[in-house]
């Protein structure tokens, strides 16, 4: 796969937002600013940034709760989804959605389904409209590894095969359920043989390499596009973070975290790709990670003089039409 | 008028409707070649062979593809065999295709929510516990749900022809036992607002509030008592949400005495929210305490003679309405 340098920078700065504007709610957490369970996804940024590439505002995403950074990767306005976050009147769900269900349909982005499994099921809906409105779309579900073993995840594969729908099956594998490690919740490590069993084209690729990413997903929408079913991939990746900001992380060593922040971090991994092929030097990374700075703290800026959402808010958006009395 | 069942009018909306929108699909279990479990769909199957779908036996991968389809702004029609196997899937109607238009906050793409949920509900084939219930308690509770439940096929075919043009989650329950019962419908096209709760038969002594096959009941218990002199009003919600308080209160504002019939068991029995909210505007003009006639808080039992008992009847509805004349 040759990938131009166009794509690499992109890949690049997206991951660099990533890291930028999870890394501040580490912070604005504990100030207090971003109420309820934050998830981070630090450490697995590839993943999001290798899948989202591919996709256009009438694809669709369906991403995990640690999904900020699909967001952000997809193009969505960082002070909205930061204002959700914070729960203000003008935040992408107007604050009702919050940092696990911040979304922007606009974009494709569906947010979170916080009920594990059932986002896999729903994203084939979409997908279905794709197929017999024939516009060439397709819809990705993104999961993890507590949500693979939830029935309605296999009822969706199925349904994804029989019917030939362009979904496409990732499984970002953190290896940590909360703090189930996989040893405890399947007996096999790779879960390829899960969706082949179903007859869904299967792909196991580091999710730490953004171009194994990117090329992996790049075959998946190809196959979808055309109208040739689902596709599976399983990307193999980390959490740097508790499973929400707070988690005390008692079933893994401080050791385990270290030795993959410091050997195995996607953006230090695609930074040395980038210098080796001469596509940017060391000041031009800088550069960008200052750039995507500077657009988290207008983002937090915009979050921190929105309006907190309020009654109008609270009653709002129930029904489309409501006739009769009120409840 | 000409009369046709509750089951040919539930089809003759859904062959209306989708004549008229290409993006109505149905999808459920056997209802394709088959003609569905109770040949609700019967032949529907042959004039839109791309649009009445079969299914696996997979009840949430159903309800996945009609939310993410209706989410996309189609039309989508599941079929759940029984009323039973909603709680099977009951995750998308509670936490998913009931929440998502206010968790997203009505975004633009994010409106549309038209999913009619079609399901066979009720007592009556010895069919057993887990086969024969009325599940309307179990989803009313549920904001941003809409609830129907006709009792003939006039309002079947009105309702879902509303359902079908509006742009929310809607839940249709259908009474197995109405299936076949012939009722006028006229032929040109109509629709019921839902919402509108709808006078059976006008009364001016007790007021009797009855769904679905209960109506039936209790418009025979109404006649028995005619002939005593005693006037029955028996008013059909039709709709549990919107639930059309006005017209139920106009009734008991009327009679003053209240008789509530739903055929579920009685606790947590979705008349319960009807009898607070009649409390809660008409508690000082009521010459009485109002009466539920509900289920046994028992499984449904499957002989014929023990669901019979279980299902209450017209002498059950009479002994409750004298209940309310003391």
């Amino acid at each position: 796969m040759t990938v131009s340098a166009d794509v690499m920078k992109k890949l690049y700065g997206d991951m660099q937002l990533v890291r930028h504007f999870e890394g501040r709610l580490v912070d604005l957490v504990k100030q207090g600013l971003a109420p309820g369970s934050v998830h981070l996804g630090l450490g697995q940024e590839a993943c999001m940034a290798g899948t989202c590439i591919h996709l256009s505002d009438e694809d669709t995403i369906g991403a995990t709760h640690r999904e900020h950074g699909v967001l952000l990767c997809r193009g969505v306005d960082p002070g909205r989804t930061m204002a959700e976050i914070f729960g203000r009147a003008n935040g992408l769900c107007k604050g009702k959605g919050g940092s696990m269900h911040t979304c922007d349909l606009s974009k494709g982005c569906l947010g979170n389904n916080a009920i594990l499994g059932i986002g896999q099921s729903i994203i084939n809906g979409y997908t279905f409209a794709n197929k017999v409105r024939k516009n060439g779309k397709v819809g990705v579900t993104m999961y993890g590894d507590g949500a693979s073993n939830r029935g309605d995840i296999h009822e969706g594969m199925n349904f994804a095969a029989i019917w030939k729908l362009p979904t496409i099956f990732i499984l970002q594998d953190n290896q940590y359920a909360m703090s189930t490690h996989i040893s405890k919740s399947r007996s096999m490590s790779d879960e390829t043989k899960r969706a082949e069993a179903y007859g869904i084209p299967a792909k196991r690729v580091d999710g730490n390499d953004v171009l194994a990413v990117m090329e992996a997903v790049g075959e998946a929408v190809e196959r979808g596009r055309k109208g040739e079913g689902p596709s599976f991939i399983q990307l193999d990746t980390y959490r740097w973070r508790g499973h929400f900001e707070g988690d005390p992380n008692t079933y893994r060593t401080k050791a385990e975290i270290k030795d993959w922040m410091e050997h195995n971090d996607p953006i230090k991994r695609f930074e040395k790709v980038l210098l080796e092929q001469k596509v940017m030097t060391e000041a031009e990374m800088q550069a960008v990670s200052e750039e995507k700075k500077g657009i988290v703290d207008a983002a937090q800026k915009f979050a921190e003089g929105s309006e907190p959402s309020g009654a109008k808010e609270m009653y709002s958006d129930v029904y489309y039409h409501y006739e009769g009395s009120d409840k | 008028m000409r009369e046709i069942t509750m089951a040919a009018a539930i089809r003759e909306a859904l062959r209306e409707e989708m004549r008229k929108d290409n993006e109505i699909y149905l999808l459920g279990e056997d209802i394709g070649a088959y003609g569905g479990a109770m040949g609700v769909t019967g032949d529907l199957f042959k004039e839109f062979p791309e649009r009445v779908l079969d299914t696996p036996i997979s009840e949430c991968g159903i309800m996945g593809i009609a939310i993410g389809g209706a989410y996309s702004g189609m039309k989508m029609v599941p079929e759940i065999m029984y009323a039973d196997f909603l709680s099977v899937c009951f995750d998308y109607l509670l936490n998913q295709v009931s929440k998502n238009r206010y968790m997203t906050g009505m975004q633009e793409g994010g409106k549309d929510a038209c999913m009619v949920l079609r399901t066979p509900t009720g007592t009556g084939l010895r069919a057993a516990a887990q086969h024969s219930q009325c599940m309307e308690q179990f989803l009313i509770p549920i904001p941003g749900l809409k609830i129907v439940a006709p009792s003939t096929p006039y309002d079947a075919k009105g309702l879902l022809k509303a359902a079908l043009r509006g742009n929310d989650p809607v839940v249709f329950l259908e009474h197995k036992m109405l299936y076949y019962t012939p009722g006028p419908v006229p032929e040109e096209d109509y629709i019921i607002p839902l919402g509108q709760a709808d006078v059976k038969r006008e009364g001016t002594d007790v007021t009797v509030i009855a769904s679905q096959q209960m109506v039936n009941r209790s418009l025979a218990a109404a006649e028995t008592l005619a002939k005593e002199g005693i006037q029955i009003e028996v008013v059909d919600p039709r709709c549990f949400n919107p639930l059309d308080m006005d017209t139920i209160l106009k009734s008991v504002h009327k009679t003053k005495r209240v008789v509530l019939v739903n055929e579920a068991s009685g606790t947590g029995n979705a008349v319960n929210e009807i009898y607070v909210r009649i409390m809660d505007e008409a508690f000082n003009e009521l010459k009485a305490a109002p009466v539920k006639v509900c289920g046994p808080d028992t499984p449904i039992p499957f002989a014929p003679q023990l669901e019979d008992m279980w299902t209450r009847d017209e002498n059950d509805i009479i002994e409750g309405i004298r209940k309310a004349l003391k």
